[in-house]
Parts: C-alpha cells; sequence; structure tokens
C-alpha cells in the first residue's frame, strides 16, 4: 500500500503528514508515505485544496486533514 | 449583556472614575464582544464551508461563458474555503478546466475579500448594514475587475504550459457527517482565534485610548475627512497590512468616530483583505508581473472607486 500526501509546504500539509505516520505507526504495518509537493502530480490527482490524502492511486480526501482514526480506518 | 458586565467591573468592582475608566471600559467591552463573536461567526462560517470546495466550484464553473462565470466565481468566493497558500494549485487547477483567467481572478479577488476574519470584524464592529455593503461592492469588483482581466487576454501571462484535464473532473467529495464537520469547524476555529486574539487586543486598545484621549473630529482636522486624497491614501495604506486586518479594524471603527468618511474607511477595509502581497509573491511564481501588477491596478482602481462613491452617496 501506498500513501501519498498532496501539498506545497503549507502548515495543514506537515499536520497531515504528522498524523499520517502516527496512524501508519499504529497499524503496525510497514507501509509506503511519500509527500509530493510537485504542482503538475498534484494536478494530475485533480486535486486543488491542499493538503490532499492519496491512497494507492485514489484520493482519499481534499483540504482537511483528518483525525488519525479516520486515517486508520483509510489504511485498514 | 457585556456592556452591563464591563461596566459594573470597571465603575463598581475597580472603582474607577474619569477619562480612563471610560476607556479601559471600552476596551473590556469591546474586546469581549469582538471575541465572542469572532468564535461564533467563525464557526459558523468554517461549518457551512464544509460542504464546499474548490474542487467543486471548478466542475461547476467549467464550460460556463465568460460574464455569467465571473458572476458565479465571485459568488463562490464567499462561500468556499480558501487559503492564500493554496492559490496556485487553485490557479493552475482552474486553468487545467480551461476556465478564462480573468474568472479565476473573481474568485481570487472574492475569497480573501470575504474571509472570515474579515467578515466577523465588520459585522462585529460596524452591524450588518456594513458588512452588507462590504460584500455587495467587494463583489461588484470582483465581478468587474476579473471580467476587465480577462479583456487583456491574461492567459499569455502564464508562465506555465497547463495541458487540459484529462479525465473526470468530479474528485470525489470526502464524506462526513456533522459531528465530523463541527469538529473540524471548531478547530479551524480555534485555529484562527489563537493566531488573531492577541491582534484584536492590540487594536482595541488603541481604539479604546484614541476613543477616550484623541478629541472628535480629530480626522477632519488634521487628516482632512473629506479632501479628495483622502481615499487613494487610506487604500495605500491598506496594501501592507494584510496580516493584521483583526487589529486594524478597531482602529477603523474609531478614526470613523472620529470623522473619518465611511467611504475611505470601506475603501481601506478593502485593501487591506483584497490587494494581498502575499497571495502576489505566492502567483508571481506562475504569472508574468506585468499580469500581477494589471490586477493590482485593476482591484486598486476599483476599491478607491467604490470609497469615492460612498463618500458621495452617504
Amino acid at each position: 500500500m501506498k500513501i501519498e500526501i498532496l501539498g506545497t509546504g503549507c502548515s495543514k500539509c506537515n499536520e497531515l503528514e504528522a498524523k499520517v505516520k502516527q496512524a501508519v505507526a499504529k497499524s503496525g504495518r510497514f507501509l509506503q508515505v511519500e509527500k509530493v509537493s510537485d504542482l503538475q502530480k498534484i494536478m494530475a490527482y485533480g486535486v486543488m485544496s491542499t493538503p490532499g490524502l492519496v491512497i494507492d492511486g485514489e484520493v482519499k480526501s481534499t483540504g482537511r486533514v483528518p483525525s488519525v482514526d479516520e486515517i486508520l480506518a483509510m489504511i485498514a | 449583556m457585556w456592556h452591563d458586565l464591563s461596566r459594573a467591573f470597571v465603575y463598581e468592582t475597580l472603582q474607577l472614575q474619569g477619562r480612563f475608566a471610560d476607556a479601559l471600559h471600552f476596551f473590556l467591552y469591546d474586546t469581549v464582544k469582538i471575541w465572542f463573536l469572532l468564535i461564533t461567526i467563525i464557526f459558523a462560517v468554517s461549518f457551512l464551508r464544509t460542504w464546499m470546495n474548490t474542487e467543486m466550484v471548478r466542475a461547476y464553473l467549467a464550460g460556463k461563458k465568460e460574464f455569467t462565470g465571473n458572476i458565479l466565481a465571485a459568488l463562490f468566493g464567499i462561500i468556499t474555503p480558501f487559503c492564500t497558500c493554496s492559490a496556485i494549485p487553485l490557479f493552475l487547477g482552474f486553468l487545467q478546466a480551461r476556465i478564462p483567467v480573468g474568472v479565476t481572478f473573481s474568485f481570487l479577488i472574492s475569497a480573501p475579500l470575504n474571509n472570515e476574519i474579515a467578515i466577523a470584524m465588520l459585522f462585529g464592529l460596524f452591524g450588518w448594514k456594513i458588512t452588507a455593503l462590504y460584500i455587495g461592492f467587494g463583489l461588484a469588483v470582483a465581478i468587474i475587475g476579473g471580467w476587465l482581466i480577462g479583456r487583456t487576454k491574461a492567459e499569455r501571462y502564464v508562465l506555465l504550459d497547463v495541458p487540459v484535464m484529462q479525465g473526470d473532473l468530479h474528485v470525489a467529495a470526502t464524506s462526513l457527517n456533522l459531528a465530523q464537520r463541527a469538529g473540524d469547524a471548531w478547530k479551524a476555529t480555534l485555529e484562527i482565534f489563537k493566531k488573531i486574539y492577541l491582534w484584536v487586543m492590540a487594536g482595541v486598545g488603541v481604539g479604546a485610548w484614541f476613543h477616550g484621549f484623541v478629541p472628535a473630529e480629530f480626522i477632519a482636522d488634521y487628516a482632512g475627512g473629506d479632501a479628495w486624497y483622502a481615499v487613494p491614501v487610506a487604500a495605500v495604506m491598506g496594501i501592507p497590512m494584510y496580516a493584521s486586518a483583526a487589529g486594524v479594524m478597531p482602529l477603523v471603527e474609531v478614526l470613523t468616530e472620529k470623522g473619518m468618511l465611511l467611504g475611505t474607511a470601506l475603501s481601506f477595509m478593502m485593501a487591506v483583505t483584497a490587494l494581498s502581497l502575499p497571495e502576489a509573491i505566492i502567483l508571481k511564481q506562475v504569472l508574468h508581473t506585468r499580469l500581477i501588477a494589471t490586477f493590482f491596478g485593476i482591484i486598486g482602481v476599483g476599491i478607491i472607486g467604490v470609497g469615492y462613491l460612498f463618500n458621495i452617496i452617504l
């Protein structure tokens, strides 16, 4: 499973990254987490309101920071 | 309610009298009232905005005719959550859907103008009539300004080559329940409040000092309340104050009390929110300076026009 965090360095993007890492640690699984700041790639996902959360190529949330539990449910 | 509490505290509990007591009462009353209103209004606005996102706006605006598009984009600017930090993804995303640059600018003018802090402060300090006028004239500037920018063939000033978006524009919206929406809105409210509550106190504090110690008609005597240059000077002064809208508004309230004309005040407040330097700097990464200058020029003229119009009418 591959988790991508779309963001151009806004404070919410960093917050999402921290939350995702917490969720991954909680899940006890080994998951690939990647931060995407390249605009062309973010555009390709159709996301404009950052931060965006993409799991296995599917946009799961945009413009908000989901809670650790929400992220856990997404990667379960 | 706040009024009586603050009055009782200053005059009875502290046993204070005179000018200092009046200023302190004004300070306490205004600070608490504005804090309360800020939290309430920002929460309400953030809550309602959880139903909207820019991806939905794009899907809706795609393919719309230019003038209609300008009107819709300006209206969407009021109800869509927007952060200056995502101005570039928004700009490029709209371009991907081949939404005209002028229409995008209508959105980019309207959204910061109608930010939740400015609306809450205006409503708390000046009441709903001035707030409605501010929003109404702000929309007019956004619609006409965006349309005019479109007339300059602005597309040639975009520095990146943006391919047309392939596939569906409709990104699956995150579905949230009411508790999640309320939770998000509350979190956003606290974040904003933490950033601005000291600014509010500082603004009200200086305002209270002005209120108590500076004679009425101060502006009229020293800065020429109805002088022809009052409006443009106010607009130019508003440009660098973007970060501190919350602190500036209480000052404007007191200045109007001391003889500043309402149109001048309105121009100033619009310049604070709409002529945002950080936004210009961010957009400069993907836009030619000429387009940014056109953007600032047109909005500046629009804001000054609103100020004059207002001073003549009222």
